[in-house]
C-alpha cells in the first residue's frame, strides 16, 4: 500500500497544509510519496523531502505545471497514480479544484473534506455545514480523498527523502493561466495563524477593519470575515471564514460584529476559544461563544486594544 | 450558444439539520426544501448570458427524485428556457451524478456548462470538475467572473490567496461562486409562464450509467457540541479571562 499526496507549494515553499495531509496519510499507514508539480520547483521539492513520514518525492517540474493548472495536474495524477491505494491532496481551493478531475478520470468516488481517519478505508466528514458528521467506508481499488487541514497537526520536519524526477510534461490544452491577483500580508495565514480576530457587516466598511489590525499587531494574529463583510467589499474574498470559505480552529477566535450564521460557524466552531463581541445580546454566535461580550465594537475594539 | 446548468434540490440553507435518532442520515421530514444557492447563481448567470446575446438557449437540468420539479420550475421561473428531470430515488455520489450528466451533454451538446461549485448538503465540490473530466472540457472552477468572447470564456476565480483568471477553450465547464452575481426574484408573471415551459421527465435507469456507489455511509452523527459559555460585562473582564482562565494570549 503506498499514498500519493499532491503537495502544494509556490515553487519555493510548501503550504503549510501539506504537512498536516502528510500527518492524515500517516493515519492510513503505508509509504507515503509526495508529489511536487511545478516550475522550477526545487526549492519546494527539497523541503517536501524534510517532512517526517515522505519515504519519497516525486518532482515534476516543466513550464506546464507552473500554475498548477487541474487539467494538467490531473492527467499527471492519473498517470503516476493507478498503482497507488491513496491520492490525496489538502482541501484548499488547489486540492478542491484538481482532485475531483483525478477522481472522475480513475473512474472511483471522491471523501472530501476528511477530518479523521478511521482504518484504510473508513474517513470521517462533516456535511451539512458541518451539522452532520458522516462515517464513510470506500471500496474503490484506489481512495481518492481531500483533508481538512485544521483537523490535522502538521508533522515534524528533520526528514531527508530521496527526490526523484518523473519525465511527464503534458500539456493538456484547455486552459491557459492568464492573471493572479494574490493578496500580500505581513500576518500569519488564517489557516495558519494561532489567532484569528475576524469582523462581520457590524464593521461598516473596510477602512474600519484598522480596528481590527492593531489588535491582530499586538496578539499576532491573522484577520478573517463573515461572507457579508466580503460580498460588500469592505475585504478581499481570501479572508472569508464558514462553509464556502476558509476552514480555520485556532487557539482563539474573536467574532466582531458577525452575528453567527450556520455557514459562518461551520468554517470555526472548532476553534479552541472563541469570543464574539456583538451589541445584539441574542446574535447567535454567542451560543457557540465561551467568551461574550455585548458592545458596541467601536468602543470595545479600541479598548481591547489599549489594554493589551 | 446553448448553456446547460445542472441544479440540485437541496434543504433550505437556513434549515438547521437534525441528525436521525439511529444515526442512518438528518431528518428531512417536514423540512423545506430549496434550489441549492450555487445553483441559483449559475442559473442567473446563465439567463444573464442569454439576456446579453450571448446565449441562444438555457436548459436545466436535475437528477434526483420527483420533488426536483420544483426546483426545476423555479429555475425555469428564473428564466431558463427548458428543463429536464432525471428521476431516480437512489442517493446518487457525485461521480454518478457527473457520469448522467456527462450523457446530458453528449445529447444537448452546450457550448457552456455552468454549476454550482457545491451543494449545501454534502457539501462535496466534485461534480463540476468530475464532469469538465469524464467529458474532456477544461473547467473553471469557483467563478466570480465569467467573460464569454471569440469561442473562449474567461474565468476569475476565487482561491485561498486571492483572484486567478485562466482561459478556457469552449466549450467548458464553469463552477459558480457567491459573488459570481445576486440572482433576482422570480416575478409573478415569470412564475406562471414558467409552468407552461416544457420540464421533460426520463429515469436515471435509462442511461446505462451504473448508478451504484462504492462509498457505503456507515453512520451520521451530530457534531460534538460546545460548552455554554460565559457572558463578560467588560473589556477587562474579557482580557482577564483570556489571561488568567482560557491562557490564550
Ligand atoms: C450558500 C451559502 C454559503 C455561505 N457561506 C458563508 C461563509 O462561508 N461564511 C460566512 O461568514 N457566511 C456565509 N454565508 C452567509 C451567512 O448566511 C450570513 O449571511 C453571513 O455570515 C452574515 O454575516 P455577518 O454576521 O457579518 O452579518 P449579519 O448577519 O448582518 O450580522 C452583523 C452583526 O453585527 C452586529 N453589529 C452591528 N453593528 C454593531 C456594532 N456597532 N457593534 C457590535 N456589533 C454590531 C449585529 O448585531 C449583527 O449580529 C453563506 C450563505 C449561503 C446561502
Amino acid at each position: 500500500m503506498a499514498i500519493l499526496i499532491i503537495a502544494e507549494h509556490n515553487q519555493q515553499a510548501l503550504k503549510a497544509d501539506t504537512a498536516k495531509t502528510v500527518a492524515a496519510a500517516t493515519k492510513i499507514g503505508g509509504d507515503i510519496h509526495l508529489l511536487v508539480a511545478g516550475f522550477q520547483c526545487g526549492a519546494a521539492a527539497a523541503e517536501a523531502a524534510t517532512l517526517a513520514g515522505v519515504t519519497k518525492v516525486l518532482v515534476a517540474d516543466a513550464a506546464c505545471y507552473q500554475h498548477q493548472l487541474a487539467e494538467n495536474v490531473a492527467a499527471l495524477v492519473v498517470e503516476l497514480g493507478r498503482d497507488y491505494s491513496h491520492i490525496l491532496a489538502a482541501a484548499t481551493t488547489h486540492g478542491k479544484n484538481c482532485l475531483p478531475r483525478v477522481a472522475a478520470l480513475l473512474d472511483v468516488a471522491q471523501i472530501s473534506d476528511v477530518i479523521a481517519v478511521e482504518s484504510a478505508d473508513t474517513f470521517v466528514r462533516p456535511i451539512y455545514a458541518g451539522n452532520a458528521i458522516a462515517t464513510v467506508q470506500s471500496s474503490d481499488a484506489i481512495k481518492v480523498l481531500t483533508v481538512r487541514s485544521s483537523a490535522f497537526d502538521a508533522v515534524a520536519n528533520g526528514n531527508a527523502a530521496p527526490i526523484e524526477a518523473v519525465a511527464q510534461a503534458t500539456d493538456a490544452g484547455l486552459s491557459v493561466f492568464v492573471s493572479e491577483e494574490l493578496t500580500k500580508s505581513e500576518r500569519p495565514e488564517l489557516t495558519a495563524a494561532k489567532i484569528i480576530i475576524s469582523g462581520g457587516r457590524g464593521m461598516q466598511n473596510g477602512d474600519n477593519f484598522k480596528l481590527l489590525e492593531g489588535i491582530a499587531d499586538k496578539l499576532n494574529a491573522a484577520i478573517g470575515a463573515s461572507r457579508a463583510a466580503v460580498d460588500a467589499g469592505f475585504v478581499p474574498n481570501d479572508m472569508q471564514v464558514g462553509q464556502t470559505g476558509k476552514i480555520v480552529a485556532p487557539d482563539l477566535y474573536i467574532a466582531v460584529g458577525i452575528s453567527g450564521a450556520i455557514q459562518h460557524l461551520a468554517g470555526m466552531k472548532d476553534s479552541k476559544v472563541i469570543v464574539a463581541i456583538n451589541k445584539d445580546a441574542e446574535a447567535p454566535i454567542f451560543q457557540v461563544a465561551d467568551y461574550g461580550l455585548v458592545a458596541d465594537l467601536f468602543v470595545a475594539l479600541p479598548e481591547l486594544e489599549a489594554k493589551l | 450558444m446553448k448553456i446547460l446548468v445542472p441544479v440540485k434540490r437541496v434543504v433550505d440553507y437556513n434549515v438547521k439539520v437534525r441528525v436521525k435518532a439511529d444515526q442512518t442520515g438528518v431528518d428531512l421530514a417536514n423540512v423545506k426544501m430549496s434550489l441549492n444557492p450555487f445553483c441559483e447563481i449559475a442559473v442567473e448567470e446563465a439567463v444573464r448570458l442569454k439576456e446579453a446575446g450571448i446565449a441562444t438557449e438555457v436548459v436545466v437540468v436535475s437528477i434526483g427524485q420527483s420533488g426536483a420539479q420544483e426546483q426545476l420550475r423555479t429555475a425555469l421561473a428564473l428564466g431558463a428556457d427548458r428543463a429536464i428531470l432525471i428521476e431516480t430515488e437512489l442517493n446518487l455520489d457525485s461521480l454518478q451524478v457527473a457520469k448522467l450528466l456527462a450523457k446530458v451533454v453528449g445529447t444537448e451538446q452546450p457550448q457552456l456548462v455552468i454549476i454550482g461549485k457545491q451543494a449545501i448538503d454534502s457539501d462535496n465540490n466534485q461534480t463540476g470538475q468530475m464532469l469538465a473530466a469524464l467529458t474532456g472540457m477544461g473547467q473553471g472552477t469557483f467563478a466570480s467572473k465569467v467573460v464569454v468572447a471569440d469561442g473562449k470564456v474567461a474565468v476569475t476565480r476565487e482561491i485561498d490567496g486571492g483572484l486567478q483568471t485562466v482561459s478556457l477553450k469552449l466549450p467548458a465547464v464553469v463552477s459558480t461562486d457567491l459573488r459570481l452575481n445576486e440572482p433576482r426574484y422570480a416575478s409573478l408573471p415569470n412564475i406562471m409562464k414558467a409552468k407552461k415551459k416544457p420540464l421533460d421527465i426520463v429515469t436515471a435507469d435509462s442511461f446505462g450509467v451504473v448508478l451504484q456507489s462504492q462509498v457505503k455511509t456507515l453512520k451520521v452523527a451530530a457534531p460534538a457540541v460546545r460548552q455554554a459559555g460565559v457572558m463578560v460585562d467588560s473589556v477587562d473582564a474579557l482580557v482577564a479571562k483570556l489571561k488568567q482562565e482560557a491562557k490564550v494570549i
